[in-house]
């Protein structure tokens, strides 16, 4: 009987003081800020391979901090400040209205860096022989309006659209830059990741998909786009970005909740220094233009 | 059985004292059962509590006859229909090839089998239920696709027929030990008086045993079944994901599992998203909590 009462109360003494320790979770996390120790950074699955490469750079040249990079997608990231649970946010879009006014709440309206540009690519099958497609094709390819490849000058082959997660930030921007926010085709396939994208089109000979610039690989082959008939067709280049001629470019962004701490400031400043910027063009995305 | 000494007060327990400690016993026992209980009740009415809401922003009606999942358009739609539909093929597909495959094995383990063989074959096929179903999506993803895409001529692997396949592997290790249990079941007389009749094994194992465990057989079947419909990541890796309503086994279906598994993460809580998300899961509850009471009805027959 004694026994067992002194258990009980261990078993007390260990629940509130695993539930303090939870509670003070996402308090050190913003707390790191000022003593320059870690800093969470969430967000962006397109930016989550860029922000770890910028991470290790950062954490290289400045001993004893720690970065920890994760992604989840865009509104992961938002989430995560608003909670207070991470210090930044990386983003492929621009914070939404819902957000905003959530972090205003908090006293902390948000504050965006462009760190990234970033080209979305069409990727087709290697042996699809159509190479270049307008705006106005691919927005009838992926709503569906045209379902045969014969229909865009290619061979009389059914299309199927990949097309990532409807939660993704890349869904959002192709929908409303190519498509003039109309829904996707009921038929196209949501894929998991960007990995399983590249893998679907590289074995579907009638496959098209959307990855970002960093992303493409040998066994697809990427599109140029034309802005609209009259305009010439586009590849996806660091030079055709920068110059603003690819039509599907988005810049890519770190979010602060207020005005960033300095270990923050710190490593927003380093992803757009020169050091910053070579390691932005080694992982296949575009510096931020006037930044040199 | 109990040693005097154990008592502790003295060489003979007097009857009330054993009478109350079992009486504690079953008090034990029973609080510890009715927890599972009071966890189950709990679930359902917290999935509730998050589902219910959405019907202030979006009649209830059009979610459950909306032809359309639109989760994040600009103009929301949230209609369960083609999740249901996709649930429901990949299901139906699994039954088709697990049940027939799933009855056979489980007759021949029972029936046919030499007891080495059975001892070795019963461990192999119960370690089927321990790989992990993002293992089974992995294979799915890697092999059944390709293989799937050049058998059939298909423009892609990823579709219902993938998921079917996965999840009539991961029902089998159910179908075959419950089902095998029913037929063991089965008193020994019930064959002895067939073959005696004249009949052959194998119209015995066909016209007698079988349909005397029927029951337990189908309860089996349910309860394998009831175990995939919930299943969601080998789902989410290969059939596509589609929001589409088809009944092409070939063509790429949206399960309700996989729709919440992948939305579920990136939705701002108290969202209509959110709730709608909700009310796909108690929708989902409700369908499997139905289909176990039906087994265990059926089940409970069985053993009268």
């Amino acid at each position: 009987m004694c026994t067992g009462r002194t258990t009980l109360g261990l078993a007390l003494v260990v629940l509130l003081v695993g539930g303090a320790l939870a509670g003070c979770g996402p308090g050190t996390a913003a707390d790191g800020e000022g003593t320059g120790g870690t800093l969470v950074v969430r967000g962006s699955d397109t930016l989550v391979n860029l922000s770890a490469a910028w991470a290790e750079a950062f954490m290289e040249a400045n001993p004893g901090v720690q970065v920890s990079v994760s992604g989840g997608g865009s509104s992961t990231g938002f989430a995560g400040l608003i909670e207070g649970s991470v210090d930044l946010a990386t983003a492929s879009r621009e914070v939404n209205d819902f957000e905003r006014q959530a972090l205003i709440d908090r006293g902390t309206p948000p504050v965006e860096h462009v760190v990234a540009v970033d080209a979305v690519t069409m990727i087709v099958h290697p042996s699809n022989p159509v190479r270049e497609l307008t705006m106005s094709q691919l927005a009838d390819i992926l709503t569906g309006q045209v379902t045969n490849w014969a229909d865009v000058g290619g061979p009389d082959l059914a299309i199927t659209i990949y097309s990532r997660e409807t939660s993704s930030g890349t869904y959002a921007f192709v929908r409303e830059r190519v498509m003039g926010n109309k829904d996707y085709a009921a038929s196209a396939r949501l894929l998991p990741s960007t990995y399983a994208i590249i893998e679907a089109v590289a074995q579907d000979r009638g496959g098209i998909g959307y990855v970002g610039m960093g992303y493409v690989t040998d066994a697809v082959v990427a599109l140029k786009v034309a802005g609209d008939e009259a305009s010439e067709p586009v590849e996806a280049t660091v030079e055709n970005v920068t110059s603003g001629a690819y039509p599907l470019a988005r810049n890519l962004f770190i979010y602060s909740a207020g005005e960033p701490g300095p270990l923050a400031k710190a490593f927003i400043e380093f992803c757009t220094s020169e050091t910053g910027r070579a390691i932005t063009e080694e992982m296949g995305f575009v510096p931020p233009a006037g930044g040199r | 059985m109990v040693s005097p000494a154990a008592g502790g007060r003295g060489p003979r327990r007097s009857r009330r004292s054993v009478r109350r400690e079992s009486r504690r016993a079953e008090f034990v026992l029973g609080s510890l059962a009715s927890v599972s209980l009071v966890v189950l009740g709990l679930v359902f009415f917290s999935l509730l509590r998050e589902a219910l809401p959405l019907f202030r922003h979006y009649p209830a009606a059009e979610f459950f006859t909306g032809l359309e999942w639109r989760p994040t358009s600009v103009d929301q739609r949230f209609g369960l229909v083609p999740l249901l539909t996709g649930s429901l093929l990949v299901t139906v597909g699994a039954a088709v090839i697990a049940v027939p495959f799933g009855v056979a094995v489980a007759l021949f383990v029972s029936e046919v089998a030499p007891a080495r063989v059975r001892e070795f074959l019963k461990p192999c096929l119960e370690l089927l239920a321990a790989i992990p179903s993002v293992v089974y999506g992995f294979i799915g993803l890697t092999v059944v696709s390709p293989l799937l895409r050049d058998v059939f001529g298909l423009s892609s692997g990823l579709s219902a027929l993938n998921g079917s396949i996965l999840l009539a592997v991961m029902a089998l290790p159910t179908i075959v030990t419950l089902s095998e249990d029913a037929l063991r079941a089965v008193p020994e007389s019930y064959r002895a008086a067939s073959l005696a009749m004249g009949a052959s094994r194998w119209e015995t194992m066909v016209h007698v045993t079988l349909p005397a465990a029927r029951s337990g057989v189908t309860a089996a079947v349910m309860l394998g079944l009831g175990r995939v419909i919930g299943e969601t990541m080998a789902v989410l890796m290969v059939t596509g994901n589609a929001a589409q309503i088809t009944f092409d086994i070939f063509d790429s279906v949206r399960t309700m599992t996989a729709t919440v598994a992948a939305e579920m993460a990136e939705t701002p809580w108290g969202t209509p998203h959110y709730h709608a998300l909700f009310s796909v899961g108690a929708t989902l509850f409700m369908i499997t909590f139905a289909v176990n009471m039906v087994a265990d009805f059926l089940l409970r027959k069985e053993a009268r």
